[in-house]
């Protein structure tokens, strides 16, 4: 139905390609200047990477180790634990997809990127569970979809002991000797996108609550307590986070009684949880101080106490602010977690390190470093993007 | 029992600072009774009402509702705020939640009433303000006088004694102020006990009991709407009437 009536912009009005890139590209001179600059720097930058990725550079040595720069030294008969617990988020994560975000195809679409990651040239063991990985997100997805109502609560169940099941799925409880069912991988064997992810996810759920008591802490009516939280918030961020883990690696062990030990692993997860608390807190507090009096008198002229007031009226719109900020956050733990390597796990960075003493390896630094940012990035625009949809949810800036 | 009043207020004074606010304000409220305080900006008149369910704080004099003292004890307090409900000048719905969720929140959580229950109830109230059908939008979606009728529902989904309002027509869209008054018209004739800061004049003819002019932190007068409008005692009120009446 178009309208009767509608008058044409004249004709040099209209949208074309050429009138386009004149009134953006071609304005004036100094426009023109710019764009002819810009893109020779462009056509440099590009022709020369291009030149390098697909003449001199040596991707062997990313094919040649990839199971080291995903598992680290993880035992390979003992990988199919790990395929299980990534299923088993995929399977979640399709459930969710199914149940509330059923318009997305771009989220459906993802579910398929492990069976087009298994067109690489990957041997067959992994090729296998790359499509299994995509057949239980479809499943998990079509199931979410056709019964919401019913799925709804046990999903939300699932995703909350999710890290305990990856946890116990990537460290077993059996002894090694004994022969039982998911015998016990020690965490000097962790290495790679695996530790990368268990650091992250383990400093993110973890630092998350705690920055919020930090932040309620800090505007608390008791002294003691905002004087505690305010001198921790202060310390911690006064501090640069290696050092932070340095302590937790050299120092910890001082304060511990004779013969306790605490896995360095742990140590690491210890040390970015509290890093990030302190930074999360004070994002948090930018949320709860653009809340108005208003709903804080609202809701008490209603009868409702402190605590409820908090939990129903003030952190929901105080948290909801914040999504980008606390995204961001999210993010910079991810990549902060790299600094592991220097204390000497073998996440991401530390085991390329390792990848790059090999004799056969050396000199490689380009492949490998370009390949690992690759892998940074793909995962943290992820983050990113999903924060955005999130927003858009959520309504937030409406 | 039921001569007894529902709120005694005695010599009650309060400063912010060095800043005097209240400077002895003594008031008895019968119960169905309705109450209009008017007065110059600053007066003190909304300051007042607000120690009545202690979102401000008294330091001299006692306030007693239904027979509670307001204290530093936080039982009562909790008492008393479940026994008032408040309309504020800036609505101060929750935006995060819907009209219904808003309503519904306090029953369920202070007064531990079955969700289900608590929906019926607000269905009932939102219905009596005008807006059922609004029930599940959120509170942006909604004009002023609308967001105001959802305000008085959620006060009155506690099934409060006692109606507190502070100026809530005042941040209102003139077409949208008699929406608001119907509704708290309506309010007054079934017998609710209502304080009322507001300078809607046409109001307090129609159904205030009694009103209070404030000044300076005092009371400078109080009597029958009748007395107030026909026979202003004091030239203070006379001269206040004269300009809010004028325009």
């Amino acid at each position: 139905m178009t309208e009767m009536n509608s008058v044409l912009p004249p004709l040099s009005e209209r949208s074309n390609v050429l009138r386009w890139i004149r009134k953006n590209l071609f304005g004036s001179v100094l426009d023109s200047i710019l764009t002819i600059i810009g893109v020779l720097i462009a056509y440099w930058v590009i022709k020369g990477f291009l030149t390098w990725a697909l003449t001199t550079a040596r991707w062997e040595v990313i094919s040649a180790n990839l199971r080291l720069i995903l598992i680290g030294q993880y035992p390979l008969e003992q990988a199919a634990r790990l395929w299980i617990g990534v299923a088993f988020l995929i399977f979640l994560g399709g459930n969710s997809i199914g149940i509330w975000a059923r318009e997305s195809r771009f989220s459906v679409a993802l579910l398929l990127s492990p069976a087009i990651l298994a067109l690489l040239p990957f041997s067959s063991g992994p090729r296998t569970w790359l499509i299994v990985l995509s057949v239980t997100g479809l499943v998990g997805w079509w199931l979410g979809r056709s019964r919401p109502e019913v799925l709804r609560r046990s999903v939300i169940i699932g995703w909350v002991i999710s890290l305990p099941i990856i946890i116990l799925l990537t460290h077993g409880f059996t002894p090694v000797d004994s022969g039982g069912v998911l015998a016990i991988v020690k965490t000097n064997l962790w290495g790679g996108l695996l530790l990368t992810f268990l650091l992250t996810v383990v400093g993110i759920l973890f630092s998350f609550p705690i920055g919020v008591l930090l932040a309620l802490g800090r505007r608390s009516e008791l002294p003691i307590i905002r004087l505690a939280s305010v001198m921790y918030i202060e310390l911690v961020r006064g501090v640069p986070l290696i050092t932070i883990l340095f302590m937790a690696q050299l120092m910890l062990p001082l304060f511990l009684p004779q013969g306790v030990t605490i896995d360095r692993v742990l140590r690491a997860m210890v040390g970015i949880v509290l890093f990030s608390a302190a930074y999360l807190a004070e994002n948090v507090r930018g949320g709860l101080q653009a809340i108005p009096k208003g709903q804080f008198e609202a809701a008490h002229a209603l009868g409702l106490g402190k605590a409820q007031t908090m939990i129903y009226i003030v952190l929901p719109q105080a948290l909801r602010l914040v999504i980008p900020i606390l995204v961001g956050q999210f993010i910079a733990v991810f990549k902060d977690t790299a600094l592991v390597a220097i204390v000497g796990l073998l996440d991401l960075l530390g085991i390329a390190k390792t990848v790059l003493a090999q004799p056969k390896f050396l000199g490689l630094q380009r492949e490998v470093y370009v390949f690992i940012s690759l892998i940074y990035w793909v995962l943290s625009y992820g983050m990113s993007y999903l924060s955005q949809r999130l927003e858009e949810r959520l309504g937030v800036g409406k | 029992m039921a001569d007894e009043p529902i709120i005694k207020v005695h010599d009650l004074h309060k400063w912010y600072g060095n800043f005097h606010v209240l400077k002895g304000i003594n008031m008895e409220v019968k119960r169905r009774e309705v109450i209009v305080i008017f007065g110059p900006s600053g007066s003190g008149k909304s300051t007042f009402i607000r120690t009545i369910n202690r979102l401000e704080e008294h330091q001299r004099g006692e306030i007693l509702v239904d027979g509670i003292e307001l204290s530093h004890d936080v039982r009562n307090i909790e008492q008393v705020r479940m026994e008032t409900g408040m309309v504020f000048q800036q609505f101060n719905l929750f935006p995060h939640l819907t009209v219904m969720q808003n309503i519904v929140l306090a029953p369920i959580q202070v007064r531990k009433w079955e969700k289900k229950k608590a929906e019926e109830i607000a269905m009932q109230l939102l219905e009596r303000v005008g807006i059922p059908d609004q029930a599940h939008k959120f509170p942006g979606q909604l004009s002023g006088g609308q967001q105001q009728r959802v305000a008085i529902a959620r006060a009155l989904a506690m099934q409060p004694k006692i109606m507190l309002f502070d100026e809530p027509t005042s941040a209102l869209d003139p077409e949208m102020i008699k929406e608001v008054l119907d509704a708290m018209v309506e309010l007054a004739k079934s017998g609710m006990t209502m304080l009322v800061v507001t300078h809607e004049m046409g109001f307090a003819r129609a159904v205030a009991d009694r009103m209070f002019f404030f000044d300076q932190g005092q009371i400078v007068e109080s009597g029958t709407p009748e007395e107030i409008f026909k026979a202003p005692k004091e030239e203070r009120t006379k001269l206040f009437l004269s300009q809010i009446l004028s325009h």
